[in-house]
């Protein structure tokens, strides 16, 4: 590679050093590019999920294109819906119906109620989840309470459709997806007075986060 | 070749606080590296009493946690790594005829950082709210939402990286640029070969660690959420940056101590190494494929099949190169005049229980099966098999191989062997039984346990104490050698070849200032 390499010993005492100075030069380069390529992986990642519809990044979709879908008949698919409300969000939240049966295509829509215990107004917005996540670029929202944020007078109820089409597509062996939504209080000083964390990043609930999580046990 | 102006070196604190000799750095990285050995021991210990008998006994579960991960994290970054930087110091100059370390005040500065470092990692204890508890692969969400001590150990992660990239640094420098007239790249002995791939290694994957420890740090304080999935991010991204760097840190433990064995059954067998070239090449591949397996430390995060398969192939591909290493050192040995002195048993030994380590590694490679041994007591089982067979075993192999050399002195060569034996029966006692464990579900990392594994954790608490309390025959040998006992040869051992054994017994504190001669 280089000539002292083959040299060694022979070069003069400063030669020898600005080649160790250059090569100690060379790989410093390739840490820092190796640091950039650890930031790198977080795009990739992304990309990649993207690409391969993995890690299940839901769709949203709208009537008019449900309603040019078949439906499947032949089966059905059983949708169980859960709700939290974190920590830091004094809310009752749930959801109204529990599980339901449907069709691959076809267009349903349950409730959630949402209750604010708390004696001042507050603001939460709702990430949801879809459970496997293989099944995630298969289930998409029409209308999603998740879609904006929910401002709650004191003690306000709220009931809070979620309209949704399991497409076709779904794996035939899929029997069962689990619809999970985690209410996170978009403010952190009043996240904090309740004793929680607020929503990581209050400002961008617009650029709809829908993640479907993992089985657990990772 | 000793000349007398040559000996002249600083001396007290100052000699070894400024010293840019490679033979004093070596000793300090060697020296710190024991003394992070002792204080992870006895995590260790703090651990396996808390698991004598089910139910909570001795320590709280989220100080038992903060003992799991510390152990580790001592183990691995301050213990592992440093050792064999310390051996890398000492032996690479004089095993390739070079009158020191490529970059010696740099070399003076990689060390110097460890004992800031390995500081702030134990203070991290002392905070309120304890050190880090979410265990050593630090994943969020429980590295984001834990209190200051996290924060101390994050940024003990960053120094301790620091450290070794600069010492990476410095033994490419090393390697590619000091070697003696003559010694060519394949003429090099192995312990310079996968030291070489190794430090490649190093500063290809702990930039990363540098990466996903900087994007902790930044969701835990200023606002960013790689890792929180309620700000959009996602904490399975986390795992995979963590292994892209944690599966090749396994081989960085591993391969210097092979570079070890390589040196140390030639001599032991009075032959030369079969298979040179493929055990190079055998190194270099397992380097490669170090960094394309990485998922297979998350088969139940949810991957796609054919994610899981491609990891799952790759991942048993490494048996391949890793096949051809053992069965050349099988194949040294193979009608050799064999002697088993201290260092042959370590070597031996080493190579033994590292095969064990390799094949449960097999079986956690094979996914449907780890989906039954993820977070098992059978994972601890065979990490500490590979880690013990390997990087522990290689590194007492690698003292007693070179003590005599760098002390002038024999060491008692009938403790040597005690310290072996006892060493032996005390790990397999304390690992082996884990296997049983993970197998019958003991779930890693908790601090009570169903009644139906009391007695295999007795065991196995028993061979802990067991194996610690040989440890003292160690430092007993040690420590004696090097105040006297009887003269080394020059040679040391009848079967030992290169250049390290054509200087004295110590050799002078300025080895080949002029180069020697490679044929």
């Amino acid at each position: 590679m280089t000539d002292a390499m083959h040299d060694g010993n022979r070069q003069p005492q400063d030669v020898r050093t600005t080649a160790n100075r250059r090569l100690a030069l060379k790989l410093a380069a390739v840490t820092l590019a190796m640091f950039g390529f650890g930031y790198a992986l977080s795009p990739m990642y992304d990309v990649m999920c993207k690409a391969l519809g993995i890690n299940g990044k839901t769709g949203r979709t709208d009537a008019q294109t449900v309603a040019a879908q078949p439906v499947d008949l032949t089966r059905t698919v059983t949708v169980e819906f859960t709700g939290l409300a974190t920590s830091g969000l004094p809310w009752e939240f749930k959801p109204l119906v529990r599980k339901l049966e449907l069709h691959p295509g076809e267009t349903r829509e349950v409730k959630y109620l949402v209750r604010n215990l708390a004696k001042e107004e507050i603001t939460g917005q709702a990430i949801p989840s879809v459970t496997p996540g293989e099944t995630a670029p298969h289930f998409k929202k029409i209308e999603c309470f998740c879609f904006t944020r929910q401002t709650l007078k004191p003690g306000e109820t709220r009931e809070m459709p979620v309209r949704f089409v399991v497409d076709a597509g779904l794996d035939k062996d899929v029997q069962t997806i689990t619809l999970s939504y985690s209410f996170f209080n978009i403010d952190k000083v009043s996240a904090e007075k309740y004793g929680g964390t607020s929503l990581a990043q209050a400002g961008e609930h617009d650029a709809h986060h829908d993640h479907a999580h993992p089985a657990p046990g990772g | 070749m000793s000349v007398d102006h040559h000996a002249e070196h600083p001396t007290g604190i100052s000699r070894w606080l400024f010293t840019t000799n490679h033979k004093d750095i070596g000793t300090l990285y060697l020296v710190f590296s024991f003394i992070m050995a002792i204080v992870g021991g006895i995590m260790s210990l703090v651990i396996r009493s808390e698991l004598w008998q089910p139910g909570l006994q001795l320590v709280e579960p989220n100080f038992f946690n903060q003992m799991t991960t510390v152990h580790a994290l001592v183990m691995i970054f301050g213990f592992a790594m440093p050792a064999f930087v310390g051996l890398a110091n000492w032996m690479i100059p004089m095993m390739i005829g070079a009158p020191d370390m490529a970059l010696p005040r740099m070399n003076n500065w990689s060390f110097w950082i460890l004992p800031f470092a390995a500081t702030l990692l134990i203070m991290s204890l002392f905070m309120p709210g304890g050190g880090p508890s979410g265990g050593w692969t630090i994943y969020p969400p429980l590295s984001v939402q834990g209190g200051i001590g996290v924060d101390f150990t994050l940024l003990a992660i960053h120094m301790l990286g620091i450290s070794s990239i600069l010492g990476s640094i410095n033994i490419i420098a090393t390697v590619l640029n000091m070697r003696a007239p003559g010694m060519t790249l394949m003429k090099m002995p192995m312990f310079a070969w996968t030291w070489l791939i190794t430090a490649f290694l190093l500063i290809a994957a702990m930039p990363v660690l540098a990466g996903a420890v900087t994007m902790l740090i930044t969701d835990r304080h200023f606002g960013t959420h790689f890792f929180d999935a309620a700000g959009g991010g996602d904490p399975v991204l986390f795992q995979h940056v963590f292994w892209f760097f944690g599966h090749p840190e396994v081989y960085i433990l591993v391969l210097p101590a092979f570079g070890v064995f390589s040196q140390i059954i030639p001599t032991f067998s009075r032959k030369p190494l079969f298979g040179y070239a493929s055990m190079v090449y055998a190194t270099a591949s397992i380097a490669f494929l170090s960094f394309i397996v990485w998922a297979h430390h998350m088969y139940t995060v949810g991957m796609p099949m054919a994610g899981e398969l491609f990891f799952m192939y790759s991942t048993m591909l490494i048996a391949v190169p890793t096949g051809v290493k053992i069965f050349n050192w099988v194949s040294t040995m193979w009608r050799g005049s064999m002697t088993f002195e201290t260092p042959m048993l370590w070597a031996l030994g080493g190579v033994f229980t590292f095969a064990v380590g390799g094949f449960s590694g097999l079986m956690l490679a094979i996914t449907p099966a780890d989906f039954q041994y993820q977070d098992t007591y059978f994972v601890v089982a065979h990490f500490h098999y590979v880690i013990f067979g390997a990087t522990i075993y290689g590194l007492f192999a690698a003292i007693y191989y070179w003590l005599p050399k760098w002390t002038g002195h024999l060491y008692n060569e009938t403790l040597g062997k005690w310290h072996f034996w006892l060493t032996t029966i005390g790990i397999n006692l304390t690992f082996f039984p884990q296997h049983f464990l993970g197998l019958a579900g003991m779930p890693r990392r908790i601090p009570d346990y169903a009644l139906q594994f009391t007695e295999f954790n007795q065991w196995s608490t028993v061979g802990a104490f067991f194996t610690i309390a040989s440890q003292l025959i160690f430092f007993f040998i040690a420590i004696r050698a090097m105040k006297g006992g009887a003269k080394a040869t020059d040679q040391v051992w009848e079967g030992a070849d290169g250049l390290e054994w054509t200087l004295s017994s110590p050799p002078p504190y300025h080895s080949f200032a002029v180069a020697p001669k490679v044929k």
